[in-house]
């Protein structure tokens, strides 16, 4: 299993547009993939709804898990992708 | 024959087509024993859902893709899809189901509160269109036409207008709803025809052809050649009586009453200033605060401004100060929710708890209006007393603003009208709210639209008093409200002391007319018989027995 920490650099946090980009990435990467607070619980990453109802804010950092072919590279290209301020784009 | 009340003037005969309300969870559904199957039978409704949902949004306008395609993703939600499935697996019905996962949701956003609340609706829109099609019923909203079509509602929600497209829609009549409802105020803007309060309306089938009457409140269900031709008639007569005169508004002795227009953003307004109007009587600032996480900075502020009033250059501009409350609550100012927000901190009741608002807002003003030398004139809304005019008038002033006011919409502020325009320099009468507080009739509830006559007789008093208020100081006293449209009622008006009328500017053309057509002498003498009438039928129906014959076309 790879795991991956990152803090959210978007400005209003992991909602609206950042958030869909997030899932659509997730989706694109056709891999099981969850995330949810360092610590706390992990939720499906591909549920816009229920990535949004973690309420995560801007720095607050997160963890990435994913299982099965490929799920590092996955994992590293939305590390990249969270590390953007996505709304600012 | 259904009667309603009149709120847009002309005429529209055409098919119908429904907005359906939501239709709600099943009461009667059965429990689930097949989890699986009705898993599958929902996800095909979520499905087609977000497949149509996605299919509107490549069709639609720029801003309002967004809203749809975060519906589409939130019907496809997988998350969505398995809390869906729980509560199939616990034994509910499909739609019910459907309800429970959605609400859960619903409060998680709402918990995590801002930008996140906000998108309970789109999550509500997402349930009410998937129960609408696993129940076999229309979709709620407004549907896709694409012939001139009369739109039927029980009401209209702000987001459902702001979609309409003008060339389609030929006429708006509406179950409930009243004369200064949402509705009216953008048929009156859009000039298309439309009747509020017409009980019954929705019981018909969408497609039936109707005649409506947006001056006299009727649908003619299925007309008849002979009343289509009579309908069409009064219409041809109402656009000859109109005079096709741009000058500016004047009875017909010449006594000048300045004809203005309503306006709400800087599209209104450059719609407006190609029409002959002398102005802009009420601008409404709203547009620039609403739906926003922060205020709005003092130079983006100051630029729309600008730009307004470069589009009304050589012209008056009235400008309203931040109307907002607990009806219409600001993001970054919200006070809580109120008991009675039309009694709350509304109006400059919240700019005198948010000055650092209203400074903001008046510095603006004041930038806008030295880079562009336009005539502006700044009032506050829902101002109560002497106290409170003076404190703003002084702002005003301190801003370096050359024209402090007020409006006119609460009862004490009329009954005190000498003493308030003592401190300002003019004074508007906003109609809608006074008629609300003069009759302690809340204006949104369209049950209560049988007490919300501009014609009611004790209104007219209050607004008498206001002007008697304003000649002895001889300052200027317009009238903002929907009643200054009424070609009859701007009459009165008139008659009754005020000076100008603004209005959407659509309906300056025929109080235009119905000014010219009589001297302020008999202007007078119509107030004098309206006051005198016990009820509004019988204040409107003396006015028009005595008025210029031709009046009776052109309302």
């Amino acid at each position: 299993m790879a795991t991956r920490t990152v803090a959210i650099a978007s400005g209003i946090g992991l909602h609206a547009r950042p958030a869909s980009l997030f899932v659509q990435a997730v989706a694109a990467t056709g891999l099981p993939i969850k995330v949810g607070r360092v610590g706390g619980p992990a939720v499906d990453a591909r549920s816009i709804l229920m990535v949004m109802g973690l309420g995560v804010k801007h720095n607050e950092e997160v963890e990435l898990t994913a299982e099965g072919d490929g799920a590092d590279a996955a994992l590293d290209s939305l590390v990249e992708l969270l590390s953007r301020d996505l709304d600012a784009e | 024959m259904i009667t309603g009340i009149g709120v847009s003037a002309g005429v529209a005969i055409a098919p119908i087509v429904k907005v359906s309300p939501p239709a709600g969870v099943d009461a009667a559904e059965a429990p689930t024993t097949d989890a699986a199957a009705a898993a599958a039978q929902v996800a095909q409704a979520l499905a087609d859902v977000a497949a149509s949902l996605q299919a509107r949004a490549a069709a639609a306008p720029e801003h309002s893709k967004a809203v749809l395609e975060a519906g589409a993703m939130m019907a496809a939600d997988p998350g969505l899809q398995s809390s869906i499935e729980g509560e199939l697996q616990a034994g509910k019905g499909v739609t019910a189901a459907v309800a429970d996962a959605v609400g859960e949701y619903a409060n998680m956003f709402l918990a995590l509160g801002g930008y996140m609340a906000e998108r309970v609706t789109d999550l509500f829109d997402v349930r009410d269109r998937a129960i609408a099609r696993l129940r076999g019923l229309p979709e709620p909203g407004i549907p896709d036409f694409d012939t001139p079509s009369i739109l039927v509602a029980h009401d209209l929600a702000p987001a459902e207008t702001a979609l309409l497209d003008p060339d389609l829609c030929a006429g708006i009549v509406t179950a409930a709803g009243g004369p200064t409802s949402h509705t009216a105020i953008l048929a009156a803007q859009l000039g298309i025809p439309a009747v509020v309060q017409a009980a019954g309306i929705m019981d018909l089938d969408a497609g039936t052809v109707v005649a409506i009457d947006g001056s006299a409140g009727t649908v003619d269900v299925n007309p008849s050649e002979q009343a289509q031709a009579a309908l069409l008639d009064r219409h041809q007569r109402r656009q000859a009586a109109i005079s096709d005169s741009t000058a500016p508004g004047a009875t017909k002795d010449g006594h000048p009453v300045a004809l203005l227009a309503n306006i709400g953003t800087v599209a209104d307004a450059r719609a407006a200033a190609a029409l002959p109007v002398e102005g802009v009587g009420l601008f409404r600032t709203e547009f620039l605060f609403l739906d926003r996480d922060d205020a709005p900075s003092m130079a983006e502020q100051a630029a729309t401004y600008g730009e307004v009033f470069e589009a009304f250059a050589g012209r008056k501009i009235v400008v309203r100060t931040l109307d907002a409350g607990a009806d219409k609550p600001l993001r970054f100012a919200d006070l809580g929710p109120e008991e009675n927000p039309a009694l709350g901190r509304r109006g400059l009741r919240l700019g005198m708890i948010r000055e650092d608002l209203l400074d903001a807002q008046l510095r603006a003003l004041a930038v806008a209006q030295k880079g562009t030398g336009a005539d502006v004139w700044v009032m506050a809304p829902m101002v109560a007393n002497v106290t409170e005019a003076k404190w703003f008038a002084a702002k005003v002033r301190a801003a370096g603003l050359p024209k402090a006011g007020v409006m006119i919409e609460i009862p004490a502020a009329a009954m005190r009208a000498q003493d308030i325009l003592a401190e300002v320099d003019f004074a508007s009468i906003g109609t809608n709210d006074l008629q609300q507080y003069t009759m302690a009739a809340d204006r949104m509830a369209g049950e209560l639209a049988r007490l919300l006559h501009s014609w009611e007789p004790a209104v007219l008093d209050v607004i008498g008093a206001a002007c008697v208020g304003a000649k002895a100081n001889s300052k200027p006293i317009g009238v903002c409200g929907e009643a200054g449209g009424d070609p009859a009622l701007a009459l009165v008006l008139v008659g009754l002391g005020v000076t100008s009328l603004s209005m959407a500017p659509k309906k300056a053309p025929a109080v235009r007319t119905a000014l010219a057509l009589h001297t302020l002498e008999e202007c007078q003498a119509l107030a004098h018989v309206a006051a005198a009438a016990f009820t509004w039928e019988q204040a409107r129906k003396a006015v028009l027995a005595r008025a210029n014959p031709v009046l009776a076309d052109l309302i």
